[in-house]
Parts: structure tokens; C-alpha cells; sequence
């Protein structure tokens, strides 16, 4: 049996959670104060991801860079090797919200969108 | 005479300022103008490209620029006038026709004046800067604030160091850890001198948890090495009154310190206008309309206290546009004299507003305040003329999240029509659990 | 052959260089550092004292009252912000009282104007904030505050524009006395960019100039660099006082004085420690601790307002005077050595005597077409409101504000760039036009600074430093690294 030990983000409280874990398998949570608790600890340990927000070069704007987003979440452990994919990147201005920049970043099926106009 | 005539003159084109003009706008104001420093609406926003806005405004998560668009496209689609790359550079009352008078300065106009009915001060605030925490040792290149770095990384692209150290755990800190070590600087520690962070949960989690970032709590810089670039800085542990214990001492070689120590309301403005200030929130004193001292003059978003959320900005701006939209109209209401002073006490650090009149308020009130220390499994009691109003038993309070009760208007007139006095009192303080 | 070589270009060299610009000589200030003002000029009080704490016929008492006259009309020619506020000694303790008298009578030696006891009632109505255990003062209205920058920094543009040149970042790493074929005596020094062959050379290297006068005499002197820190407070807490505070010395230490800079702020400082280290310009939590609580004891309540606190390093020699002249064994080597306070008020003076010195024994003309002024960097966050429109009439730029906690524009900055002597750094902007020095330290406008530098020097970014060589702000682009 394996435990893993996090802390709660779903609100301010920051419970400390524990999760049994069998073969990969959420066995037991303990220590959250509420379902919200339960689910973000079972999703944590389970399959992590995140949302990675960052920059590319943009050619002719006001800036030299603009920012961009994974369109959805990413497994946790890609999120350098997502940054690292968009190092090679370089947009055209002008560029609208919601522009993909870079499709299918590092293999993850997830689209890199641009969060500026610019 | 001055140059332009406006009802609505909205200082800051930020969240605050942005919001205030939406709603004022919807509000009926018609003669409004948002005057911006910078070159494009939006303000700090612009360059917070992490996601974690909106979630309270819109139900979705959505970085900086994102949750500005939104607003930006409202004034834009509502075609309320702004003035771009315009600094304010004073604010003064007439007495006589009791209008504000604001003076201005571009490259296109030169320096000229607008005389306004109305003002919104949505100005935000700037970072605290090293000398506020007396870090002792070299003044070397490679020390910056959280915010300055954030400015060359996300506007420039440039990276202001390699090896970075960060002191103080507030969120723009937290964020930049995660910022730099994703543009490929290395992230040593952030240490906090207080026993807790001053920044939210969820940005340690994400910020420094999954990067492996340790967070050093009672820990302080106590020397700084470097005569020309930063060598590396000394960090020690300090005991409970913040004083670095001997022994404890440990250096880091890094070419960089950034400073997240705190954010203080940008006031010059506020000061030339005679605004009364108040000391704890570093913002104006504003009664339940976020009306300064100074009659037809609002203030909202971190011009006014530093808040955690934006979300909380834009709500608050939104109420300040809407009495500001009703004072020009001439809307505002009869007061019956009536006044209640907040008082807050036993680790409850300040309130906005800070005083209310009770025929003014809208069927509720939301009155924001933050703790001084981090308290746990404790109520958050609230009591009027002596009367307990509520009780809120509250799991954690901590500085760096914001606390906010709801005054409902008919509960706060039942009590205050049994005192003969004009005067009430509304107590907030933190107590044990009942 | 260059007539003259002054070494140092803090507000002594300056003083000595813009008084020998009257003459047609040909004059270098070697300097190395990147910019003027580097040193102890611009890190101490900023005060100009009225001359009552310097031991009647000593070099520090005459310099001190004639500098103290000088500065009057030197800050209008020369366009630099001096206010005489006036200061006030401090009895903390109703023994004090004697100590006041001594230096009362000292001053009165030494030609201070106007010197009196005030009692504490008249005390407390000039000064609402003193402290409670204020007994008396010893006031001086001609005591004053002046920014020590912009002071250095007009005194070297009026000698360059009066074609003195100066040498940045070149340190002097010798000094050898020489004959020339006529047998005429004159100095090579070496530098770290080539060397200078110079008939006079000038000693005014702050902490570094024991290292110089040994080089060219038996008769050694020793600089002990003495550490006095400060912490400078916001503009909002300017106004707790309007003179100059200090403490008549006690039992507890020589004291720190509390006092209104010339442009609103409170300072406090400094404290008093000999350090080996001729550079050491580090603060120490035990010094700041010094300054905040020792000021303290001047005034009611100490504003806890810091915006940033530094240290200086005051050239203390062991015989506690100025050296002042030609040196015995070294004809045509005149130091101006030992210069601590109140160094900066006796500057101008010191310029006016040294260059006197070199007249009798060059005999140059004197110059047609000296020119006796100069003008300072506008300021927008001071002039009135047809002065701004004017100057954004001129120069759009003067309506794009940069440093938004003390109004600098870019106006401004691009004129401190481009002017004589102008700015190479970023310290260099800050000390001539402010930007980077209200509350919030530059956080905002080292970003926006920077790329001003950048292209009117025609340097790229990673260049553009704080204060010369190694102190680089920009360390290439995001992902580089990656």
C-alpha cells in the first residue's frame, strides 16, 4: 500500500490530505473537509494535470512576445517539455485570443492557444 | 476655465477602472472618460499571463489578458471614451461649483485640464521596494521586485536573472517562481518571514510544489553579496518575534533576488485632492457607496486596499461605478443622519468601507476586511450597537486571503431604530469558538 | 603634457576642476569609476553644515564657513537644489547645556552668522515634532540640505563644458615623479587605460587618496574608510520636520541627525564605523538598527516609512584634519586627502584654494570665454504649470512620465543622457533626474529606463548596466535555456 500526502487548493483552508493507494488504485482519502477535497485529491494522484501558460516570440508586434495557454490541461510531468516546444515558436502579428500557435504540443493532443491580441 | 467638461472622469484603466466605466455606463452615465497611462487598456492584467481569473466573474478560468479582453470589449462595445498613454499629474476640488478638476498631460494635447462632476480613483498600486524591510548588506544589480521581473519576462521577453532567489511568499512572487523556472531560470527558495504565506494556497501548490521549490517559512534575507551583479544572498530562520536567529545562517549563490514583499496603494493623487487616508490599507477612507471624503469622489480595486482577486476588484469597481453613476444623476438618496462606524478589532486588520450610512446601502452590503495573523478553527463575530449580528465559525484566516461579511439592510435598521443616538457601531473581531 | 590630473571625480575633484576651467589650462580628471559622483559624494548626509563643529583654525573649520558661503550663490549659477533650512544641536539632557555653549563659542571662532541657544519652548514652536527630552538647541540658520549628486554632478558638466576632460573607468594604478629633457619636473601616471603625463596632479581620491600621497612621499599619511549609514524615508514623513536635527554628543555615541532632504524626503544617519575594507558600502542590520533607533530619540514618534537605506564611506585621516596643499616632498602634488565631513559643504571652497595653488605656480591666463553657469535637467514634478506646458511644447516627451513616484519623464531622461557628461547607467539617471528614487525604488521605471539607455548610447539592452562593468540588469531572452 502506498500513502500520498497533499494539500488541498480547491479553497483557502488547505487541508492536508491523505490518499491510500492499491496497484494505482485510490483506495482511502482522508483529511479533507468536504466531497471537493475528495475529488481534487483522487484526480491529484491519479492523473495530474495542469494548464501551462507561457510565451512566444511574435514578429512585427508592439511587443516582442505574446502569451499563450494550453487550450486544456496537461499531464503534470509534460509541462517542460510543453514550455520547451514553444521555444522554436515564433507568431506573425497581429494575433486574436484563441489563435492556436503551436498544434498537438509535445505529443500531448492539446492545442496552444495565444491569450492576447497583439 | 478648463480645457473639457466630463461627468465621469475614471483615473486607471485597469480591472478597477474598466469595471467602474461598464457599469457607470450601464448605469446611465453618460459623459464618461477612462484616462490611461499606459499604452493600452487592461493595466497590470496585461502582463499576469498565468490563468486563475475569472473564476468567481465568469465561472472559467482565464489568465490576465483574457479576463481584461473581456472587460476592454464591454467599454469598447459600449463606446466609452479613453485616453491612452495620459498621465494624471493632479486633482483638485472646486469649491464653488464643487467639480473636480483633473490635469493631464500627452504627447498629443500637451498638459490640460477637465473639469468633472464625478471622479473614480482606480489608480492600483505598486510594490513594496527592499528599503521597506531593511535588508541589510550590498546594493547590487540583480535585485528586483516580483513585478519588475514579471515586466521583462511577460512584456519583454527578457530574463532579469538565472539563480534566483525569491523573498516573500506573496502571489506575484509565487507566480514569478513558476514564471522563471518555466522560461528556463533555476529557483532556488522562496523564504517568508512570517510563519505562514502571504500568498494563496493554490499558487504554492502549482507554483512551487510541482516544480519542487522549497518554501522557507520564518525564514528572512540577512545580507546580500555583491558589490556590482548580486553574488548571492544569506538566509536565516527567525524566532517569533522576527528576529534572524544565530547559526541559522545559510547562503545561496544566485544572481537574482526578486521581492515579493507587498503591494501599497498608489495614492499621490488621493493626497493632492486632500482625500482622507487611512493609515492600515494605505487607500482612502470611503463610506458604503466607496465614496471618499470628498463628495463625488470614488475609489476602488487596490487604489483602495490591496485585494487577492480580481474578481473581488471588479465587483467592488462595479459598485463604485454605479453610485458614482447615481451621484451625477442625482440619484444617491436621502440620508436620515444616520451613521455606523466599522470598528475592527482582535486581529481584524481594517475594513472597507469603513463607515456606512444605513439609508444609503443597497439591500445588502459587502464589507471586506483581512486578519493580521493566521487563525484557525475560530468565529468571526459581528455585532451592532452591542447586538451580535453573526457569528461565523471559520476553519483558517489568513492575511494573505481576503474575508468578507454581507450587512442585510432590513436586520441593520431593526437594530439601529431602537437607539435614540444617530451614531451606531459595528464591531468585527476574531473570538473563540462559541 | 597635460597641465593638470585631478584623480577622483567625486565633489572635491569637481570643485577643484570647474575652479581651474577659468584658466587656459589643459586639465583630465581620472576617474575609476563609470560616472562622477561615485564614492563618498554620494553617500552622506547631504548637509550643508554652518561650520560650529570644527576646532577653530583647523582646514575643516575655514572651508567649512567659506564653503557654506559659496554654495549660495554656486547652487543658483550652477543650477543644483540647495534650501538653508537651518539645523539645530540637540541637548537631549539638561547637562547638555554646556556642550551647546562650547560649540556656540566654537562657531563664534570660527565665523558662523546667526548662532543662538534657543529654549525649549521656542524650540518646540520651530520644531513641533522634536522630542519631549529636547532641554535646548543650538540653532544655526545657516545650516542647509543640497542634493550632493546634482551638487558633483554641475560642478563636473561646468568643467567639461569649460573643456576639462574627464576619464571614466580608468583607476590609477601608479604615480611616478619624473623630469622632463628641460629638467622640469612633472608626474606619469599610470592607469588601467594608458598612462598620463600630467605637471600638477590632484589628490582627491576620498578613501583610495593615502594610496596616492604614499606613492610620491616619505611623509605617509592613512585613510581609515569610517562606515556611516543611512535610511532614507518616504516623502510623507518629510514633513515631521523642516530643520536639520542633531545630537549634541552624550555618553552614548556621537548621535544621528534626523533631517528633511532638499527634495521632501527624512533621512537619518549616520552611524560611525572603521572598517578595513575600502569598498565595503555594505549596510548591517546592527547599523540600520543604530540609525532607526538613535534618530529616534530626536522626535516624538520615527516614522517606520524606509525606502531604502545605503552606506558611505567617509575618509577619515589619522590626524583628523583635511590635508590640504602641495605636498612637502612632492612639489606639484597637492592633495586634497582626509576629506570627511563636512567635505561636501567645504568642497567648493577647497576648489577655489587648490586652484588658486595651481595658478601661482602655472601663472595660465585666465579664460575669455569661461562660461559661469549652467543649467539643470527641467523637472517636471517641480515647475508650475506654464513651465510644463512649455517644456511639452519643446519636447513631447517631457509629457511621458516614467518614473511615476517622483514624475520623471522621458524628456528628462533623454536630457540627462545626452547632455555634457551625461548619464552612462542607470545610477547615473537615477542621481541627475530622481527616477528611481521615490517609494517604490525603481520597480517601475528600471524597465522603462533601461531601453532609453539602450538606444541613445546605440548599446543593446544586456549592456546597459547600474553602475558600470558587472552590474548588468538583462541576462538574455526567456527560453534561452531551455
Amino acid at each position: 500500500m502506498d500513502i500520498r500526502e497533499l494539500t488541498c487548493i480547491r479553497c483557502p483552508i488547505g487541508c492536508h490530505i491523505s490518499v491510500e493507494m492499491e496497484e494505482g488504485k485510490v483506495v482511502n482519502i482522508t483529511g479533507n473537509s468536504c466531497p471537493r477535497g475528495a475529488e481534487y485529491a483522487a484526480s491529484e494522484v491519479t492523473d495530474p494535470v495542469r494548464t501551462v501558460t507561457s510565451l512566444v516570440r511574435l514578429k512585427g508586434g508592439a511587443r516582442p512576445v505574446v502569451s499563450v495557454k494550453t487550450a486544456g490541461n496537461v499531464p503534470k510531468d509534460r509541462m517542460m517539455d510543453v514550455v520547451a516546444a514553444l521555444k522554436e515558436v515564433e507568431l506573425e502579428a497581429p494575433v486574436h485570443i484563441g489563435d492556436v500557435a503551436l498544434r498537438d504540443v509535445a505529443g500531448t493532443g492539446i492545442d496552444v492557444v495565444v491569450t492576447a491580441n497583439a | 476655465m478648463t480645457d473639457m467638461k466630463k461627468d465621469l472622469v475614471i483615473i486607471g484603466g485597469g480591472p478597477a477602472g474598466l469595471s467602474a466605466a461598464v457599469s457607470a455606463s450601464r448605469e446611465g452615465a453618460e459623459d464618461i472618460l477612462i484616462i490611461e497611462r499606459d499604452t493600452r487598456l487592461g493595466g497590470i492584467l496585461n502582463q499576469c499571463i498565468h490563468n486563475g481569473f475569472g473564476l468567481h466573474t465568469f465561472k472559467e478560468e482565464l489568465t490576465g489578458p483574457e479576463y481584461a479582453d473581456r472587460y476592454i470589449r464591454q467599454v469598447e462595445d459600449g463606446k466609452i471614451p479613453y485616453m491612452l498613454d495620459t498621465m494624471v499629474v493632479d486633482l483638485a476640488y472646486d469649491d464653488g461649483s464643487g467639480d473636480k478638476i483633473i490635469t493631464a498631460m500627452n504627447a498629443k494635447d500637451g498638459l490640460f485640464t477637465i473639469s468633472a462632476k464625478a471622479v473614480i480613483l482606480a489608480m492600483g498600486c505598486r510594490e513594496r521596494p527592499r528599503g521597506a524591510l531593511n535588508i541589510p548588506g550590498f546594493r547590487p544589480s540583480g535585485i528586483y521586485s516580483a513585478g519588475t521581473a514579471q515586466y521583462y519576462v511577460n512584456m519583454e521577453g527578457r530574463m532579469p536573472g538565472r539563480k534566483v532567489v525569491i523573498l516573500g511568499s506573496g502571489d506575484i512572487g509565487l507566480i514569478m517562481a513558476r514564471r522563471m523556472t518555466y522560461e528556463g531560470a533555476k529557483v532556488l527558495c522562496v523564504a517568508e518571514l512570517q510563519p505562514y504565506s502571504g500568498g494563496l494556497k493554490r499558487n504554492i501548490v502549482q507554483c512551487l510544489d510541482d516544480f519542487g521549490i522549497p518554501l522557507l517559512l520564518s525564514h528572512t534575507v540577512v545580507d546580500i553579496k555583491g558589490k556590482k551583479r548580486l553574488e548571492g544572498v544569506t538566509i536565516a530562520e527567525v524566532d517569533e518575534n522576527r528576529k534572524p536567529i544565530p547559526g541559522t545562517e545559510v547562503f545561496y549563490e544566485c544572481d537574482t533576488l526578486l521581492l515579493s514583499c507587498g503591494l501599497i496603494p498608489e495614492n499621490e493623487l488621493s493626497g493632492k485632492l486632500g482625500v482622507r487616508m487611512n493609515g492600515v490599507t494605505g487607500g482612502a477612507y470611503v463610506n458604503e457607496s466607496l465614496e471618499t471624503s470628498v463628495p463625488g469622489v470614488y475609489a476602488c480595486g487596490n487604489v483602495l486596499h490591496v485585494h487577492d482577486l480580481v474578481d473581488y476588484v471588479s465587483g467592488e469597481a462595479d459598485m463604485a461605478g454605479k453610485n458614482a453613476a447615481a451621484f451625477i444623476l442625482g440619484r444617491t438618496g436621502t440620508d436620515d443622519g444616520n451613521v455606523i462606524n466599522i470598528k475592527t478589532e482582535n486581529g481584524v486588520r481594517y475594513s472597507v468601507p469603513s463607515v456606512v450610512r444605513p439609508a444609503l446601502m443597497g439591500n445588502t452590503l459587502t464589507v471586506r476586511f483581512r486578519v493580521g495573523n493566521e487563525y484557525r478553527d475560530k468565529d468571526l463575530a459581528v455585532y451592532l450597537n452591542g447586538k451580535q449580528l453573526m457569528r461565523l465559525p471559520k476553519r483558517v484566516m489568513a492575511p494573505g486571503e481576503m474575508e468578507q461579511i454581507v450587512l442585510v439592510k432590513s436586520k441593520v435598521e431593526e437594530i439601529i431604530a431602537a437607539s435614540e443616538a444617530k451614531e451606531h457601531e459595528v464591531v468585527i473581531r476574531v473570538e473563540d469558538k462559541a | 603634457m597635460t597641465d593638470v590630473a585631478v584623480i577622483g571625480a567625486g565633489v572635491t575633484g569637481s570643485a577643484v576642476a570647474r575652479e581651474l576651467s577659468r584658466y587656459d589650462l589643459e586639465i583630465v580628471v581620472l576617474e575609476k569609476e563609470s560616472d562622477v559622483c561615485e564614492g563618498t559624494s554620494k553617500a552622506n548626509s547631504g548637509i550643508v553644515h554652518s561650520g560650529y563643529d570644527a576646532k577653530p583654525g583647523t582646514y575643516k573649520a575655514r572651508f567649512n564657513v567659506e564653503g557654506n558661503r559659496l554654495i549660495h550663490e554656486l547652487s543658483k549659477e550652477l543650477d543644483f537644489p540647495f534650501k538653508e533650512n537651518g539645523s539645530l544641536v540637540l541637548a537631549l539632557e539638561e547637562d547638555g547645556r554646556a556642550g551647546l555653549e562650547e560649540l556656540l563659542e566654537r562657531g563664534r571662532k570660527n565665523g558662523v552668522p546667526g548662532l543662538r541657544i534657543v529654549e525649549r519652548d521656542e524650540l518646540k514652536k520651530m520644531e513641533p515634532n522634536v522630542s519631549d527630552s529636547a532641554v535646548c538647541a543650538l540653532y544655526a540658520p545657516t545650516g542647509g540640505v543640497v542634493c550632493p549628486f546634482n551638487m558633483n554632478i554641475a560642478l563636473a558638466e561646468n568643467a567639461a563644458d569649460n573643456g576639462v576632460t574627464f576619464r571614466f573607468n580608468t583607476e590609477v594604478t601608479s604615480i611616478e615623479k619624473k623630469n622632463d629633457e628641460e629638467g622640469r619636473g612633472y608626474y606619469r601616471i599610470e592607469t588601467t587605460g594608458g598612462h598620463v603625463d600630467a605637471r600638477i596632479v590632484v589628490n582627491a581620491a576620498g578613501v583610495y587618496a593615502d594610496v596616492f600621497h604614499n606613492m610620491v612621499s616619505g611623509d605617509r599619511i592613512h585613510i581609515t574608510p569610517r562606515k556611516g549609514q543611512y535610511c532614507l524615508m518616504d516623502k510623507t514623513a518629510g514633513g515631521i520636520v523642516s530643520h536639520t536635527l542633531f545630537q549634541l554628543p552624550t555618553k552614548l555615541g556621537k548621535g544621528v541627525l534626523v533631517t528633511p532632504t532638499v527634495h521632501g524626503n527624512l533621512m537619518a544617519g549616520p552611524t560611525a564605523d572603521d572598517v578595513d575594507d575600502k569598498e565595503d558600502t555594505s549596510t548591517t542590520a546592527a547599523g540600520l538598527d543604530t540609525v532607526l533607533s538613535r534618530g529616534a530619540l530626536s522626535v516624538v514618534s520615527m516614522p517606520r516609512m524606509t525606502i531604502t537605506s545605503f552606506a558611505g564611506l567617509r575618509a577619515h585621516e589619522d590626524g583628523g584634519d583635511f590635508i590640504i596643499g602641495e605636498v612637502k616632498d612632492a612639489p606639484g602634488f597637492i592633495d586634497a586627502a582626509g576629506i570627511e565631513s563636512p567635505g561636501l559643504t567645504a568642497a567648493p571652497a577647497i576648489g577655489v584654494y587648490i586652484a588658486g595653488l595651481i595658478r601661482d605656480i602655472l601663472k595660465p591666463c585666465e579664460k575669455e570665454d569661461f562660461i559661469g553657469t549652467r543649467k539643470g535637467i527641467p523637472s517636471m514634478a517641480l515647475a508650475d504649470e506654464e513651465e510644463r506646458k512649455a517644456l511639452i511644447e519643446a519636447d513631447p516627451a517631457y509629457s511621458h512620465v516614467i518614473c511615476r513616484c517622483e514624475l520623471v519623464t522621458e524628456g528628462e531622461i533623454r536630457n540627462a543622457i545626452t547632455r555634457t557628461l551625461g548619464a552612462t547607467t542607470v545610477d547615473g539617471v537615477k542621481r541627475r533626474t530622481r527616477a528611481g528614487m521615490g517609494r517604490c525604488q525603481a520597480g517601475f521605471c528600471l524597465a522603462r529606463t533601461i531601453p532609453i539607455l539602450a538606444e541613445l548610447l546605440g548599446k543593446s539592452e544586456e549592456e546597459i548596466t547600474k553602475s558600470g562593468a558587472g552590474s548588468y540588469y538583462i541576462n538574455g531572452n526567456i527560453k534561452d535555456e531551455l
